[in-house]
């Protein structure tokens, strides 16, 4: 009997074994391997441990190369007030005793839920008295002011402060009149071109001139692209359905075909909540995956370039709206038909005003962004939605300001009641920081 | 017998001795020469200042509001179509991009009167030696002092102010502790440092 239970216990122990060496070896999603829930930003790949923890050997500087080399472009762009090469001269080994700014996790670390703040922080909120602790004596505003206030009140943000510093609060504390906003070449054709994009030019005749094309295509079919910006820029059916150097016919296009000329679009899309799955070879998202509230009739969509463009209509009013509604289902998205930013959209919708004059999701959500390369300069969407949303003082400079005032901005993205209604009214708070910023200037006068 | 038996000991030993020593010498002579710390620091300071000096009145006086007006020298010129990094930060730049290829010394801008509180002497070593270069003019600052687990040679060079665009920036900002500088006065002080081998 005793050689029995040992028995059993030595199968159960290696089957137990093997089940889990396999998943640790085989298996992209490692369920039984995850030590706890993970944060906002990071839940749709939690299951794909090799994303952070890309070696098994190694210790902090493994994990701060994964951080780097997903968030790193960021991080530059937004112009990082605390990049780590202020920390790394040794004059400044006692701050670091008090707190590595130098690694991402000592701020930043995962699977630790119960002490997982706004914006992934897992340190106490008043972590900037740690180094500032003396504010009140160059500031004098600044006296008798908490720490717990200095990255919550709309002021202040650790990383990007791109329409917060004091200059900038200067430069535009008496603007009454909105800054320029940005727009997109008027063709896709020209877009294509001003991204330095080549394509076989096509036409109705010369797409039939395709054996492929010719076997599958339906009068319903050409009549969309005809209408298409594709079909205006005689991007043709091969350009996206075969992938060099096969030939062989995709059925289905996926972002790998989109970015051979979307590049940038296509970046961002994977760089967000939206692709993010997709950026680790895992299955796409869906809206039954996410922790936020989703409409229960899209729980099974599967997000790629196609959930919001259309094939072959790729309507891009839809798209950045429409499209967007028919997943989310948060208070801010349920309240905007209802908002002023809304209202403005139907007039768009019932052709009365231009997409430009009015307001979509993606008006706020994917801005339209300036980017300089070697001299030249264009715009583009930027596709990755995560980029602008947290700490959403981020889309203060890339949208509010193309309409309304920097101080209005300031205070609007400061009230969770107005952002949860989608803007219907008026801030409750005003935020002293440009206040500040011009009394000290007066005084300095 | 005893006598010629001490003398012939005491002439190996003195021998081996010798022999001893002169190969100690041999392999000292053989090996190359180190850089004396003080030549190091001198010697990477003489390129610092040479470059310091020529960016701020051959760009930044030539071409900044002093004279061309064709640049604009701010701490936020990233942010600005015609913006120019400020002397300081285009030193800071090279002190960090020093940084990201070698741990073999480090370097910063600090003064007792700083714009940015962060760039005021920290460690009681920086202090004195910042307060030694503005009293002493002309003369430098040498010392040892241990930051963490590890000891620094640590020098400090004078930083004079070289050209209007250094003092009026300086005089007029609205963070300045102090609004009285004149070209040639020591605005701050230049801090490298070297790790010494664990001792």
């Amino acid at each position: 009997m005793k050689k029995m239970i040992w028995l059993l216990w030595l199968v159960s122990t290696l089957a137990l074994a093997g089940f889990l060496g396999y998943e640790l070896a085989y298996e992209k999603e490692k369920p039984n391997f995850l030590i706890g829930k993970s944060t906002h930003g990071h839940y749709q790949i939690e299951l794909a441990c090799d994303a952070c923890h890309t070696s098994p050997f190694g210790g902090e500087e493994v994990l701060q190369d994964a951080c780097v080399s997903c968030h790193g472009d960021e991080l530059k762009a937004s112009l990082d007030s605390h990049p780590k090469k202020k920390f790394t001269d040794p004059r400044n080994a006692d701050l670091i005793s008090v707190l590595d700014a130098r690694q991402c996790v000592s701020c930043h670390s995962e699977h630790n839920p119960d002490i997982t703040h706004p914006m992934g922080l897992t340190l106490p909120e008043d972590y900037c008295v740690q180094c500032h602790a003396d504010v009140g004596e160059e500031r004098p505003t600044h006296k008798g002011l908490t720490f717990e206030t200095c990255a919550s009140a709309g002021c202040h943000n650790y990383h990007d402060n791109r329409a917060l510093y004091e200059d900038f609060l200067l430069k535009h504390a008496h603007d009454r009149t909105p800054s320029p906003q940005q727009l997109l070449p008027s063709t896709l054709k020209q877009y294509l071109a001003s991204q330095r994009v080549e394509w076989p030019e096509e036409n109705l005749h010369s797409i039939k001139g395709h054996a492929q094309v010719q076997a599958v295509t339906t009068p319903e079919i050409e009549h969309e692209w005809l209408s298409s910006a594709h079909g205006q820029a005689g991007v043709g059916c091969n350009s996206c359905h075969t992938s060099a150097p096969s030939e062989l016919w995709i059925e289905k296009p996926g972002h790998q075909q989109c970015q051979s000329c979307h590049t940038a679009e296509v970046k961002g899309f994977l760089a967000g909540k939206h692709g993010m799955r997709l950026a680790q070879k895992l299955s796409p998202m869906t809206p039954e995956q996410a922790r936020q509230p989703m409409q229960t009739d899209a729980g099974h969509a599967q997000l790629g370039c196609n959930s919001c463009h259309n094939a072959h209509t790729d309507n891009r009013i839809a798209a950045s709206t429409e499209a967007c509604l028919g997943c989310h289902a948060d208070d801010h998205s349920l309240a905007f038909e209802q908002s002023p930013h809304g209202q403005l959209w139907q007039q768009v919708l019932s052709g009365e005003r231009t997409a430009e004059e009015a307001v979509s999701c993606a008006t706020c959500h994917m801005p339209r962004e300036s980017v300089d390369h070697y001299g030249d300069s264009f715009t583009q969407v930027q596709h990755n939605q995560n980029a602008t949303l947290r700490p959403n003082e981020k889309m203060i400079r890339s949208s509010c300001m193309s309409c309304h005032t920097l101080a209005f901005s300031i205070d609007a993205l400061a009230d969770e009641k107005l952002i949860n209604n989608n803007f219907s009214g008026s801030p409750d708070n005003h935020i002293e920081s440009i206040d500040m910023a011009v009394s000290r200037d007066v005084k300095h006068r | 017998m005893k006598t010629k038996l001490t003398l012939a000991l005491t002439a190996v030993t003195c021998a081996t001795l010798l022999t001893g020593c002169n190969k100690e010498e041999a392999k000292e002579a053989a090996a190359p020469a180190g850089i004396a710390p003080q030549i190091f620091t001198d010697s990477l300071f003489a390129v610092m200042k040479s470059d310091r000096t020529n960016y701020t009145k051959l760009i930044v006086q030539r071409l900044g509001p002093n004279k061309g007006d064709f640049i604009k020298p701010n701490e936020h010129w990233e942010d600005m179509a015609e913006g120019a990094p400020l002397p300081a930060q285009m030193f800071r730049y090279g002190a960090e991009g020093v940084a990201d290829m070698t741990s073999d010394f480090t370097y910063s801008l600090q003064s007792i009167w700083p714009i940015n509180s962060q760039n005021a002497p920290k460690t009681p070593l920086e202090k004195e030696g910042l307060q030694f270069v503005s009293d002493n003019p002309g003369q430098n600052f040498y010392g040892e002092e241990k930051l963490g687990d590890v000891t620094y040679y640590t020098a400090v060079y004078a930083d004079v102010a070289v050209s209007p665009a250094c003092t009026t920036c300086h005089n007029e900002h609205k963070d300045t502790p102090r609004t009285d500088f004149k070209i040639g006065d020591v605005m701050g002080g230049v801090v490298i440092r070297v790790p010494l081998a664990s001792r």
